[in-house]
């Protein structure tokens, strides 16, 4: 049974399946949702135009029984960015969308009447358009009550909240995870796509499905098993994650002066043991939540966590550590709990969580609130952004334009994207990832954090400036490729240290769809993916100036180390020469 | 010579967070390592000395501070 395109138009209500043009046949996530984009979409369209288009893929090896690949990956031009955006996430969407057969689910067009929100129900056959004005003002856990309502549990949500209807830069795409809880296709502003498109929410069809084929099952069983002995074996994937989850970087950074503290002033922060993973850990043991969970079915690291209050009722999970970093060092808040509670908010309301907790920080220097006001900060988020307040969307379009609106200089953004969690002056290699990344400053583009701070393969000095752009350039390709396969980007830990993890992940592929992949191969898509990526932004009017960090790292030293970020120019740029 | 020890993540269970103690002089990170026996909960993944990754080696001067992680990550 040979996948699908499933093009939707919102234009005029209709929708096609389409056969895969031979081109996309090797392509999927973020390798497909990419070249969508950059093949179909006008780079100088208004992202929330009717010449954008949204576009989800799973990746290769969603849907097989291949641990860790149940990543879907979503795409647009971003609002947030004005660039090209893929943001992967979790849940259940992507194994569903890739055994009903449906290879990418393409969105263009936006419907004529403003005023009505969709449903649009995706089944083997078709593509069903429900006018939902139930759901209009609801945010997303409402949304997937009145989803599991109508359809078989296992059905596949993927929602928008009320941020997302009024096409705010912050909004996410967030989608169902096993548990009946959120994971989000975070970054980007791509719930405000959703949102233009009158889209309230997706819904994949999870009863009619067929397993996927796989071309050479023996192959396939035996590569699953070596690749799933490498997580395991790993003793990040296989420990330190499960136990303290990817919060255990709050006293690493902190310990290496980059973690981020009041707007970037400061690379150590004096309270961080109130909010570290250790912390996190202690808390969740004594209140019964629990330390591993997994984002979706067949995860083997389970970096997830159900995180309660005092009293054992629950407050949130998928607990990361740039959430927390955001909401602790960067705005100063020492209260894990309150930090919980916003987060298990964010969720609901469907924001990024890392672009409004780094928004909100920078609200601080605005005058807006105190630093380490958390009562504050609740209310801005609980309140002034979902009502849609002149304030409200002031900060809901993000970190960038708050920071134009008040007329500040020290603003943490890349290409209009808030910084997360990690001191580009004190994290150089990190620096080069956000400064270059097609994406704005993204973290997991090209995770230099790995080889700078965690020894993760091999080790180059954080705070000098050799290697750190070969480093980052490597590590983005690299990424760009895992982010094709539908794999957790932690499976990394394991490819950088373990030499049998990549070869057997390429073995899982070439025996899903019976071709003789390399690693060279595996590594030139990559290459290309950046490239078309890199291309779209250029068309959309990026130069080299934007692949610039804020200019203040130049002239203000960081302490502890006391660095400044010191790249020139021409050595940055070298990035792109591949 | 006083020195500030640091645990973190794994290292931590059965131990301590942070100690402060006397080392005779010439003590290296290695020996510290050693002495807590940390890799019998989980190979080394960073040492760093007031901030600093260096190996182990290093020899630990008055005053200094040493930070010790099993391998961990995120991201």
């Amino acid at each position: 049974m040979a996948d699908k395109i499933y093009r939707v138009n919102m234009s005029n209500l209709s929708f096609k399946i389409e056969e895969v043009p031979a081109s996309w046949m090797g392509l999927g996530g973020r390798g497909l949702t990419s070249t969508i984009v950059a093949e179909e979409v006008d780079p100088e369209c208004h992202p929330l135009g009717p010449n954008n288009k949204l576009v989800f893929a799973p990746g290769l090896l969603s849907g097989t029984s291949a641990s860790n690949s149940g990543r879907n990956s979503c795409g647009a031009k971003s609002p947030l960015t004005g660039g090209i955006k893929e943001s992967n996430v979790g849940g259940t969407s992507a194994a569903i969308m890739a055994k009903l057969g449906v290879k990418a689910l393409i969105i263009e067009g936006l419907p004529k009447d403003a005023e009505t929100f969709y449903q649009l129900h995706v089944t083997k056959d078709r593509v069903e358009f429900i006018l939902v004005p139930e759901l209009i003002g609801l945010d997303n856990y409402a949304v997937l009550e009145a989803m599991a309502a109508k359809y078989d549990k296992k059905v596949a949500v993927m929602s928008i909240g009320r941020i997302g209807e009024m096409r705010m830069n912050i909004a996410n795409i967030s989608v169902k995870d096993p548990g009946g809880k959120l994971r989000s296709h975070g970054r980007g502003g791509l719930g405000a796509v959703m949102g233009s498109k009158k889209i309230k929410c997706i819904t994949v069809d999870a009863e009619s499905y067929k397993e996927v084929t796989i071309e050479n099952p023996d192959k396939f069983k035996e590569a699953s098993k070596i690749f799933t002995k490498t997580l395991q074996e790993n003793p990040i994937s296989g420990q330190g994650l499960p136990a303290f989850g990817t919060n255990v970087l709050v006293n690493i950074l902190n310990e290496a002066g980059g973690l981020p503290t009041h707007n970037f002033r400061e690379g150590n922060w004096e309270h961080a043991e109130k909010i570290c993973g250790e912390t996190m850990a202690e808390n969740i043991k004594a209140r019964g939540g629990k330390t591993t969970h997994g984002c979706h079915a067949g995860c083997v690291i389970q970096c997830s966590q159900v995180y309660n209050d005092k009293d054992g009722n629950y407050l949130t999970s998928g607990f990361e550590y740039e959430t927390i970093w955001a909401l602790g060092a960067h705005l100063g808040i020492q209260d894990l709990d309150l930090i919980a509670k916003m987060d298990g908010l964010m969720d609901d309301l469907g924001v990024d969580s890392i672009e409004t907790s780094v928004m909100l920080g920078l609200a601080v220097d605005a005058g807006i609130l105190a630093y380490g006001d958390g009562a504050r900060a609740y209310e801005l988020l609980s309140h002034e952004i979902p009502t849609g307040t002149p304030l409200g969307r002031i900060l809901g379009a993000g970190t960038h334009i708050l920071g134009k609106a008040y007329g500040l200089v020290r603003v943490p953004t890349v290409k209009g994207q808030g910084i997360p969690a990690y001191e580009p002056r004190a994290v150089k290699g990190q620096g080069i990832t956000y400064a270059t990344t097609p994406m704005g400053a993204d973290h997991t583009a090209g995770y230099a954090v790995a080889t700078n701070i965690l020894n993760s393969g091999g080790h180059i000095d954080p705070l000098k400036k050799e290697g750190q752009v070969e480093l980052a350039r490597n590590l983005q390709i690299a990424s760009a490729a895992v982010d094709s396969t539908g794999m957790c980007i932690f499976v990394a830990f394991a490819a950088l240290d373990d030499a049998k993890c990549l070869p057997s992940l390429i073995d899982m592929i070439n025996a899903r769809f019976g071709c003789a992949l390399t690693i060279d191969d595996v590594m030139n898509l990559g290459k290309n993916i950046l490239k078309k990526e890199h291309e779209f932004n250029i068309k959309a009017g990026f130069g080299k100036a934007d692949d610039r960090l804020p200019e203040f790292m130049k002239y203000e030293t960081l302490p502890p180390h006391n660095v400044t970020w010191d790249f020139t120019g021409e050595e940055i740029d070298a990035f792109w020469n591949f | 010579m006083r020195i500030v020890v640091k645990l973190f993540a794994h290292y931590r269970e059965g131990r301590f967070k942070v100690q402060e103690g006397d080392f005779p002089l010439g003590t290296k990170a290695a020996d510290i390592i050693a002495s807590l026996e940390l890799e019998k909960t989980s190979p080394l993944g960073v040492l760093m000395v007031n901030g600093k990754h260096v190996s182990p080696d290093y020899s630990l001067r008055e005053a200094d501070e040493i930070a010790l992680f099993p391998k961990i990550g995120g991201g």
